[in-house]
Order: C-alpha cells, then structure tokens, then sequence
C-alpha cells in the first residue's frame, strides 16, 4: 500500500497510456470492421473467409506481432503506432465475426417492413439493421476492450510504458507490490472499458429498456 | 419503434467520443515522462535502458549526470529486448544506453572471441556500426558466473567449472536461451571445459526465473550475473571460470555518433571513471533488495561523487 | 522475410529432435488440451447449472468479466514467483502456465454453457415438462442438446485464446512453439520466429476446424432456425437477455 502511495505518479503516467494503447485501437478497430463485416454479411461467400480469416489474426502471438511490424510497417520502433497497429489488429480480428452475426440477427419481418416503408439498402442498413446490431457488436466489443488491455501489457518489450511495465519489474525484483498493483490497475481498467461501453450501449439502444418496462 | 432516427453516424460518433475522450483526459498520454523541463529530443540526449534494474539505474545515473552539465535529457526506459533497443538506437528514437561490452561485440559480431576485457572492448569498437560508438568503459563489470546452490556445491565438491568435470552428466543447467547454440553456454562448456549437462532448460539471461529455479531446486546450476545481490542473499556461490570461457562484460555507454559532444563525453568517461564492480553491485543491491526506486539510488551515487 | 520463412519452414533440421517443430507442436497441443479439459470440467458443469436455475448468475458472470481482465502476464509472473519454491522438477514450469491458460479459458467456456441453456426456447423446455421430465431430465434431453451450439461456440473461443497465449510457456522456460519465438527473439533469428508465429495460427486454425467438425458430429441436426443464432460463433459474447429481446420477441 505504502509502495502504491509513493508510486501514484506512475502508476497514473502508465494507466494513461494504457488507456490509450488500448482505447484508441478498440475505436480504431470497430471502424474497420463494421464495413469488413457487413461485406461479410451482405455477400454470403465471403462470410466465411471473412470471419475465419480475420479471427486468425488474432493467434498471432502479441510477442511476434509487436517486434515483427515495425519492420514490416517500417515505422520507427519505439514509436507507438506499432502498438496501436498490432492493437487494431486484434481487435478487428474479435470484432467482425461479430458485426456480420450482429447484422444477421435482424428478423427478416423487421427488415421486410423497413423495406415495404420505402426504406432504401443504405437507409436501411443505417436506420435499422445497424442499430439493431448494436448489443450483438457491444458484446462483442466488451470482449476485445478487456482482451485489450490484457495484451497492451506485453508491449514491454518495445519499451513502451505502460502498465506491464509493473509486471516485468516486480518479476525482476521478486518484488510483489508492483505485481499487484498492475494487475489490479489492468482489472480495474478492463472494468472501466467496459462500464463506458455499457452506458454506450444503453444509450444508443432505448428501445430495450422501453421493451423490458413493458413486459 | 423509433429506430428510423437512430442513425450510424450518430452511434459511432457517440461511441467514438466516449473512448476517445477517455483516452486523452490525460493531456498527451504518449509524451514519456521526462526529468528535464524541455523534454524534446531535438536539442538534448534521450536516454534509454534495457528492462532490468542494472540497466534502468546506469541509465539513470547517465541521464543524471548529463544533466547536471547543463544537457537536455529525455528518459525512454525499460525497453524489452536489445533486439528491440539497437534498431531503436539506429533509427533515433534514443541516443545512448549503458551496455556491456562482452554481449554487445557478440550482438554486433557472432563470431566475437575476446574474452579477456581490453581485447573484447578493441573487438566491439571495431564491430559497432559506423553511425554508433561507445565510450570509455568502466572498471565494473557484470559478467555472467555459473551459480549453484553452496550446499550443492559443498555436497560435490566444486569450486570451478572445472571441477564439474565428472559430475555434469547428472545436473541440470539453467540459462537463457541463447546458450543452447551459443559458445557463451551449452556448446562452450562442451567443447571449452569438456562437460556435458543431463538437460539444458532454456530460462532467462540472469534473471528473476533462474534465480527463482535455482532456489528452489527445478536447476542445479544457472546464469546468473556476478553484481547480482541475490548471490549472496540466498545461499548461492559462483563457480570460477578458469578458462575464461565468460567473455568481459564491462559497463561502456553506447551512444549515436552525430549526438555525442565533449561534453557528453566527459560527463559519461566521468561516470564511468567512478564506477567499479563493488560499487554498482552495492547500488545494485539497494535497488532490488531494498526495493529503492532506481533514479533515487542514482541521484545519491551522483551527488556523493560529486558528478550530478 | 518470406523466402526465410520458407527456408526455416523446409530445412529438416528444424523438424527432428527435442527442438524441432514436431516435438514443440505436441508440447504446445498438450498444454493446450490440458488446459482447456480443466476449464470445460469446471466450467460447464457451472454454466449448465447457472443457466438451468437462473441463480448465481450475477456473482459468476462478474467473477468471468473479472477473470477475463486479469493481465496474462502479470498473472503468469506471480504465479511463478509464488509457486516455484512450492514445486519440484517440470512441474514447477508447467503449473504456472496451465493455471495462466485455464483462467483464460473458463469464462467464455463458461459464457457459452450458461447463454446456451438460457437461450433455449421455453416451448421446448415446457413440452419437456409436461411430458413429466424432472428438472435433471430436461437438463440432460432438451438443454443441452439444444445448447450445445453455443457451448461449441465457446469452447472454440476459449481454443482460439489458449492456443495464441500457450505461446507465454516459453517465457517462463518450458516448451511449446512459443520456444520459436523466444529462441528466435534471442538470437535475431526473426525467420524462425515468424515461422513460430504462422505454426500457431495454422495451429488454431486446424483446432478450430477440427472442433467445428466435431460439432457438425454432435448437434442435433434439427435445431436450426431460431433457437440458435446463425452463424454458429457469436464469438464468447455474454448475451445480454435484453439484448435477445432483438431475434425473441415473444419473450
């Protein structure tokens, strides 16, 4: 506890940059998915390489990924858009089997309606097949945000601070307290991700809470 | 339903600025933290270190001193893997990290055979790429030993790698991974002392696993670096190398050419000039015994030499 | 980088003996599957059961989310330390990582029982009822059967995850195809270690393919439709009940 006082100024320098090595990725990461998934969704040969290809990517072990891409980007090593690249990375690969299901899940009525409305494609896929899609691709995006933070914390080995940095300190030093005091961080973090996305969820998808005050 | 008003731009847009707004309450998250008021790397030196205390606290005695000579220092510590700091060296993003001469002339020169200190560090001057180039080197040394247990040791009989002679068949030997093909380790001890190990366990360059295993009993022997307080801690004991099959391992600042100046130079051969084993294993010793914070054990050693 | 993946990939010295990749493979499918047998023993069993009778269901859901946040790394090096002095010979190297890899794998094996027995229609699980089966009964005939789908779903997940983290065995010395990339890292041998980082995705994929073969194998062909969501992986995601509002609206 005493370690963790004395050591407050850290511990805030590298959650913040956690949270960005982390966060940035996850927005950066549903971005490119929600157009890969929809493709996966709208044309039904790709659904398969689509969800399959881009899940492997998330076996590539975080070790190999984050020495590997500065010479393949050829990016300076130190800089941090490594991380953000390799974070992305997986987090498409989590999210577009994810958005193409989330998609799939609209019931034909709903979307037959929609297109007896007048609804056009574009309009439709806007206005009501994405919406509907949102809890599916929110579970989803819990997942990667906590997956995330989790993985951040090898970037140690780029020399990027971060709260893994507490890991392979305590680990030098046999040392527990700043052990602790990362994973409790890394938790704590990986909460916080998900309660923002939560309260995204929930304010983006009304009509579930009118629908349980209902019935 | 209302979903008709719901639209994507909305959705991403609000989910974009809760994350991204989570993501920079915090000013630039990226900007390292820095000692010096300045912090950019344009005019002053940035310091990097390697993931272990030793590394981290030179690296801080080096920044140090530079700054008590009026030099701008940034600070990018604990980068993971020397595969990873010297392309960083190479391509800017640091300037100078402490290193040690024996592992760094390997680094540059697989086939480095100095091992006696003058003659590994005329090797690595000459090995070390044209942009790049090291200073004087220190008289302290952290150079890797063969630790036992002293009960195993005492029980055998063996005060040197020599005296494995016979024994070796039956004892399990921890290092990093590298040894498996390296002169420095398995392949060395066969053809330079003739010994021959039950199993090599690939584990850690002196570090936290092979201490942790050669404590409780999963290796007989391991790497361990000779600085390293843990020695004397727990009952341990570094075998001889009499055949000096452990090449030099010298503390030598490694910096990029176009940044170095005199007066760079003369605060580090200052440094170094202070620094001989016995001292760095005692500040060693504060750092991962006593669980001081490196720039705090670096901040005395400067001030009580005089040099920050 | 290519042709020197090829090149490692062919050379048959990287195939034979107690370093090649066939050796390192087993190690690394051996941990896996160890892994995984553990965390489907005590998962399902808990998810079957939270999903059948609705209770403990907040607790184990926030216990898995709590899991899931626990950095692998972190969690790796204070097991090591803790658990070294306590274990002898391989053990010592190899209890550290299973643990690792079994707190990985218990949430979404777990998320995937639970959601797959509460997803089931109520109409199956009243007929059920009617026709006098005891809560046991409609567990074992109509629950699981019907959950199955997603408790594939979920083990494939967690197969996913634990086959890309075993690679950490390495770190703390034991083997695996993580010893590829360590080794590899450690003597600026990047070939092999990109070589290592292609054997464990194919590694994955070829699980994933078998493990999806096995459920062909298994699941009732009649349940389709409704009652499981198309697409058979929405990957370990909990399901949020308000959420099934969305394909269910009759609930």
């Amino acid at each position: 506890m005493t370690w963790f006082i004395d050591h407050l100024d850290d511990v805030q320098a590298r959650t913040l940059q956690h949270v960005y090595l982390a966060g940035l990725p996850l927005v950066l990461g549903l971005l490119i998915a929600l157009p890969l998934g929809w493709l996966a969704r709208r044309y039904k040969p790709l659904y398969a390489p689509f969800t399959a290809g881009f899940g492997l990517l998330y076996t590539i072990p975080s070790l190999a990924l984050f020495v590997l891409l500065p010479g393949l980007l050829g990016t300076k090593i130190l800089d941090p858009v490594n991380v953000v690249v390799g974070m992305t990375l997986y987090t498409v690969a989590l999210l577009v089997r994810t958005v193409a299901d989330g998609l799939g899940a609209v019931p034909e009525d709903v979307q037959q309606a929609a297109t007896a409305m007048g609804y056009t494609r574009v309009k439709r896929f806007f206005a009501i097949e994405l919406p509907l899609a949102v809890p599916v691709i929110s579970a989803g995006l819990r997942v990667a945000a906590v997956s995330n933070v989790s993985i951040v914390s090898v970037a140690a080995v780029l020399g990027i601070p971060q709260l893994g940095l507490f890991f392979t300190d305590g680990f030098a030093r046999a040392f527990y307290d700043p052990l602790v005091v990362g994973i409790i961080a890394c938790v704590v973090l990986a909460l916080f991700f998900d309660a923002v996305i939560v309260l995204a969820t929930r304010a983006l998808t009304p009509w579930l809470r009118a629908t349980g005050a209902r019935s | 339903m209302k979903l008709s008003r719901i639209t994507l731009t909305i959705a991403t847009a609000a989910a974009l600025m809760t994350t991204a707004a989570c993501g920079n309450s915090g000013g630039d998250p990226l900007s390292t933290k820095s000692s010096s008021s300045g912090g950019s790397a344009a005019g002053g030196v940035t310091v990097g270190s390697a993931d272990f205390p030793e590394s981290a606290l030179l690296a801080e005695i080096y920044a140090g001193a530079l700054e008590a000579k009026g030099v701008k220092v940034t600070k990018k510590l604990n980068i993971g893997a020397r595969e990873v700091y010297i392309p960083a060296l190479q391509d800017g993003s640091i300037d100078l990290i402490p290193e040690y001469t024996g592992v760094l002339a390997q680094y540059f020169d697989k086939n480095a055979k100095a091992t006696d200190a003058d003659g590994v560090y005329t090797e690595l001057k000459a090995a070390v790429p044209a942009t790049l180039t090291v200073l004087d080197k220190s008289a302290a040394e952290d150079k890797d030993a063969l630790v036992m247990k002293k009960s195993k040791a005492d029980e055998l009989g063996v005060k040197s790698i020599a005296d494995l002679q016979g024994k070796s068949k039956d004892l399990v030997v921890g290092g990093p991974p590298e040894w498996k093909t390296r002169l420095t380790g398995i392949p060395g001890f066969k053809k330079i002392y003739g010994l021959e190990f039950k199993q090599f366990r690939p584990l850690d360059a002196g570090g936290p696993l092979t201490l942790q295993a050669l404590k409780s009993g999963q290796i007989d022997a391991g790497d361990l670096f000779t600085t390293d307080p843990s020695i004397a801690a727990n009952d341990l004991v570094a075998l001889e190398d009499p055949k000096n099959m452990y090449a030099a391992q010298n503390v030598v600042p490694l910096i990029t050419k176009s940044k170095s100046n005199p007066t760079i130079e003369g605060a580090l051969n200052a440094v170094s000039a202070k620094l001989d084993t016995a001292t760095l294993a005692a500040l060693v010793k504060e750092v991962v015994a006593d669980k001081k914070d490196a720039d705090v054990v670096a901040k005395e050693f400067l001030s009580k030499n005089n040099l920050g | 980088m290519i042709p020197g993946i090829i090149d490692w990939l062919t050379d048959p010295a990287n195939w034979s003996g107690p370093d090649g990749v066939p050796a390192h493979l087993f190690e690394h499918i051996w941990y896996c599957a160890l892994a995984l047998l553990v965390a489907a023993a005590v998962a399902i069993p808990v998810g079957l059961a939270i999903g059948h009778t609705g209770r403990g269901r907040f607790l184990a859901v926030n216990l898995a989310g709590a899991a899931r946040a626990i950095p692998s790394l972190g969690l790796l090096f204070v097991l090591v330390l803790w658990l070294f002095p306590k274990l002898t010979g391989d053990s010592a190297f190899l209890v550290p990582t299973l643990i690792v890899l079994v707190v990985l794998a218990i949430p979404p094996i777990m998320a995937g029982a639970y959601a797959g027995v509460e997803g089931v229609d109520p109409a199956a699980r009243d007929a059920a009822l009617g026709m006098g089966m005891t809560g046991g009964q409609v567990l074992r005939k109509v629950e699981v059967p019907c959950a199955l789908p997603l408790i594939f779903s979920g083990l494939r997940s967690a197969t996913l995850q634990v086959v890309g983290t075993a690679t950490i065995a390495a770190v703390v010395g034991t083997g695996g195809l993580g010893r590829f990339l360590i080794d590899g890292q450690k003597v600026q041998d990047f070939p092999q270690m990109a070589s290592g980082a292609l054997l464990v995705a194919l590694l994955a994929l070829g699980l994933d393919l078998l493990l999806a073969l096995v459920q062909r194998g298994v699941v009732s062909p009649g349940l389709t439709g409704r009652t499981v969501r198309r697409g058979n992986t929405p990957v370990d995601v909990e399901i949020d009940p308000a959420g099934r509002t969305v394909d269910a609206p009759a609930r």
